[in-house]
């Protein structure tokens, strides 16, 4: 029988996904590694995860791979592509490592064009550390830092980080995205390919913000946590472009 | 070779460009700020790159990337900005970074003032990051052993992969003094030390061969190896003193970088007048030379006299721990940015010989 | 030997520049160890800038003496501060045009140059640290005059249409050191 669908060589093969039931991670990783090897580049690859349930990539994937210090991805990044143009370079950060303790590594990476590929998992709340509040968390979701859930008077609001990174000049590309649905998870790996093309053009800063789910410190199961996703979190986290440049080119 | 007339934090920023360094990212404070700006004149010129980064944090952890890319790399900062780059540092520690940074050293504690001190000693030679950690820290008291060790840095930080300390100060930053610089690594050797951390460097490997680059893990069996390792590794390191004078002191001083250069001022007006007086100068400060200690004729030496520009004493708990109780010891500072003056040290001798007399 | 010198004046006079000259000819022409130090501040510009100079036969230990053989003062301010830090016996060599010359100190050597007037006579200010250096070579002798001469048509190299200028200045003040030689 002819094998139409096999396994990555991007995921190690003698590991098994240790992310919680309904977690998206696994998914993305899939989609990153598909990509590679699609654009056969596994080889150059390195991957800069950041501190969290992002960390945990490091056990699974056959690349080159650092944890950056928390929050510092970027900047990190920076550095690397800097000296190894030739090299590709994608940082995968959480809610917390990107937009709350990163985020001046983030800005300013993405303002100054840093040519690599930023893989941004929201789901609006702490994961391995136990379910405290992001900076992307939802007015009135519950937190364990925020018991009586996410009050603005006091927390403030969600970050909508492709909104307020398309409000910079340099980023190349942004885009935001979910995996709750096939058709999403397609669109997902399509935007994720886009940003490391983009990457291997030389074409500067590009993100795929990916809106996800946490069952787990949502306190829901798989199932309910994606219509949770569906109904509230795209409504605070609106899908789609918010800066293509190569439109801009003829 | 022809000697030149540099500032301090120039040179040292000269000797790293000969020395390899082609990655450099810094943020600006004083006194420090010719070493960002030199670099980003010079790093065009020879094919590297110069990145100001948004914050210590930020260029220590840019310089952090570029060593995990293979690439000799160098970031500096002064005393209250070193305690921001203090994460990137322990990361490099923890995960076998060879990066080197140097701290010109300002008044402290907080921002403090911009002028000279030694008052990072402790955080310098003891905790420069969470973990218990241990780096080679050189201690320049003259811009050319400032230029030395710098190029030396880098080796040893590749050696061992493991981060390299230069504790300079304010003043030996700022001032120009000539010097000869140490020859321009050539391409050739360039490519050399970069081939040589192809193997474990950030830069893409055959499916099977990964690079993880690890500054920590899951498992607590294989990080306690890892500590053990690092363990052995400081084990293996050799520290670097002069002694000036010391067969026949009945006064030693113990001091270093530029604190030790001004006390061998004092040293000399003293010995004319007949004073026997020598001193110890540690040029590596981690790990300390307590065998140097060992050489003073302590049927002869009276006294000890630690000489620092910091306020409480911080080498002293060295000095201390080097000589054992077998002589008294005393200390002689200026702190808060005021440079020591050949004056103290002369005024804190001469109190020591009245009692003595006495 | 060792000479400890110190110059001070208003920020903008080319205190520093004045010190690095003379460091520079040293390292540049002669054997001897040098070090030059800027004290440093938080203002960029105004106040006052001082800078140290200690040119030795031998090591140099501090490069911030306690004690100055040479004060080059350009301005009233800098004579008030630091004119204590000249040793019994040592030379003053003051800017003549601005500072008050009741207010020297006895014990000294004093050599006068209205450096400030002559720099505007020669139709640009900024001379006045160039004279300075002429004066101070002129009388001490410390170096000699081509190998000064030499650093500063290096140093000005970017800008070939000031050496007349500068020539002018820097002759005018050997001129003045020279005659003030006992």
């Amino acid at each position: 029988m002819e094998k139409i669908y096999g396994r990555t060589k991007f995921i190690c093969e003698d590991q098994v996904s240790g992310f919680c039931p309904g977690c998206m991670h696994s998914t993305i990783g899939k989609l990153i590694g598909e990509v590679c090897e699609e654009l056969d580049i596994i080889e150059r690859t390195f991957l800069i995860t950041g501190v969290g349930c992002c960390g945990l990539h490091m056990e699974y994937v056959v690349c080159d791979n650092v944890t950056a210090p928390h929050g510092r991805a970027c900047a990190v990044g920076t550095g690397l592509k800097r000296v190894n143009p030739n090299s590709v370079y994608i940082s995968y950060q959480g809610d917390g490592d990107l937009a709350s303790i990163g985020l001046a590594e983030t800005m300013h990476a993405a303002n100054r064009g840093e040519n690599f590929t930023v893989i941004f998992v929201n789901n609006g709340i702490y994961g391995m550390t136990g379910g405290q509040m992001a900076p992307t968390t939802l007015v009135g979701m519950k937190a364990t830092t925020a018991p009586k859930g996410r009050d603005p008077k006091e927390h403030g609001y969600p970050m909508h980080m492709c909104e307020i990174l398309s409000q910079l000049t340099a980023p190349y590309y942004l885009e935001r995205t979910s995996c709750n649905t096939p058709a999403n998870v397609m669109k997902t790996k399509k935007a994720i390919k886009k940003a490391i093309q983009n990457q291997l053009d030389g074409k500067g800063f590009s993100m795929v913000e990916i809106v996800t789910s946490c069952p787990t410190n949502w306190g829901m199961d798989a199932l309910s946590a994606l219509d949770f996703l569906e109904e509230k979190m795209l409504a605070e986290y609106p899908l789609g472009v918010y800066r293509d440049r190569s439109k801009e080119e003829v | 070779m022809a000697r030149v007339l540099m500032k301090g934090t120039e040179a040292i920023a000269e000797a790293a460009v000969r020395a390899g360094c082609r990655f450099f990212a810094g943020y600006p404070i004083t006194p420090q700020n010719e070493i960002p700006e030199y670099m980003s004149r010079r790093m065009p010129e020879v094919g590297g790159v110069f990145v100001q980064g948004e914050s210590e944090v930020a260029s220590v952890n840019m310089a952090f990337g570029a060593c995990c890319g293979g690439e000799r790399a160098m970031t500096s900062s002064a005393s209250t900005g070193i305690s921001l780059k203090s994460e990137g540092i322990s990361y490099s520690a923890a995960a076998r970074v060879p990066l080197v940074y140097v701290n010109v050293q300002r008044g402290g504690p907080g921002i403090g003032t911009i002028q000279p001190s030694q008052m990072d000693y402790l955080q310098a030679t003891k905790a420069s990051g969470n973990g218990g950690f241990r780096m080679i820290v050189f201690a320049p008291a003259t811009v050319q052993e400032a230029v030395d060790m710098t190029y030396r840095a880098f080796e040893l930080a590749d050696r061992d992969r493991n981060p390299v300390l230069v504790l300079s100060d304010g003043v030996v930053g700022t001032m120009m003094e000539p010097v000869e610089l140490p020859p321009m690594k050539t391409e050739e050797e360039l490519a050399a030390i970069k081939e040589s951390k192809k193997e474990w460097a950030g830069i893409g490997h055959p499916i099977g061969k990964r690079s993880w680059i690890e500054p920590g893990t899951w498992d607590t069996d294989r990080w306690e190896k890892a500590n053990q390792w690092n363990a052995s590794l400081y084990e293996t390191w050799t520290s670097e003193y002069t002694t000036y004078l010391l067969e026949d002191a009945q006064i030693v001083i113990a001091a270093y970088g530029i604190s030790a250069r001004i006390a061998k001022s004092a040293i000399d007006d003293l010995r004319a007048e007949g004073v026997k007086i020598g001193m110890i100068r540690p040029q590596i400060i981690n790990p300390y030379p307590y065998e140097a200690y060992d050489e003073i004729n302590y049927d002869v030496c009276k006294m000890i006299l630690d000489v620092e520009m910091a306020n409480p004493a911080l080498h002293v708990v060295d000095v201390e721990k080097a000589v054992k109780d077998r002589c008294p010891i005393r200390t002689c500072l200026r702190s808060g940015g005021n440079v020591m003056q050949k004056k103290n040290i002369l005024d804190a001798v001469k109190e020591i010989l009245k009692e003595q007399g006495a | 030997m060792e000479t400890n010198i110190m110059i001070a004046g208003f920020g903008g006079q080319g205190v520093m520049t004045l010190g690095k000259f003379l460091a520079s000819a040293t390292c540049d022409a002669t054997d001897k160890n040098v070090t030059f130090f800027p004290s440093y501040g938080a203002a960029q510009r105004g106040g006052t800038a001082n800078c140290y100079v200690v040119i030795s036969d031998k090591g140099i230990g501090s490069p911030i003496g306690d004690e100055m053989d040479d004060l080059i003062v350009l301005n009233g301010a800098s004579l008030d501060k630091f004119q204590d830090k000249l040793r019994e016996g040592g030379r003053l060599f003051v800017n003549s045009s601005i500072v008050d010359e009741a207010r020297v100190r006895q014990g000294v050597d004093v050599i006068k140059a209205p450096v400030t007037e002559l720099a505007l006579e020669l139709g640009n200010p900024k001379v006045l640290n160039i004279i300075m250096m002429g004066v101070y070579i002129g009388y001490s002798q410390v170096l000699p005059v081509d190998v000064v001469w030499s650093t500063i048509e290096h140093k000005l190299g970017s800008k070939p249409n000031l050496l007349p200028l500068n020539r002018e200045a820097f002759e005018k003040g050997l001129e003045i050191g020279r005659a003030q030689r006992s």
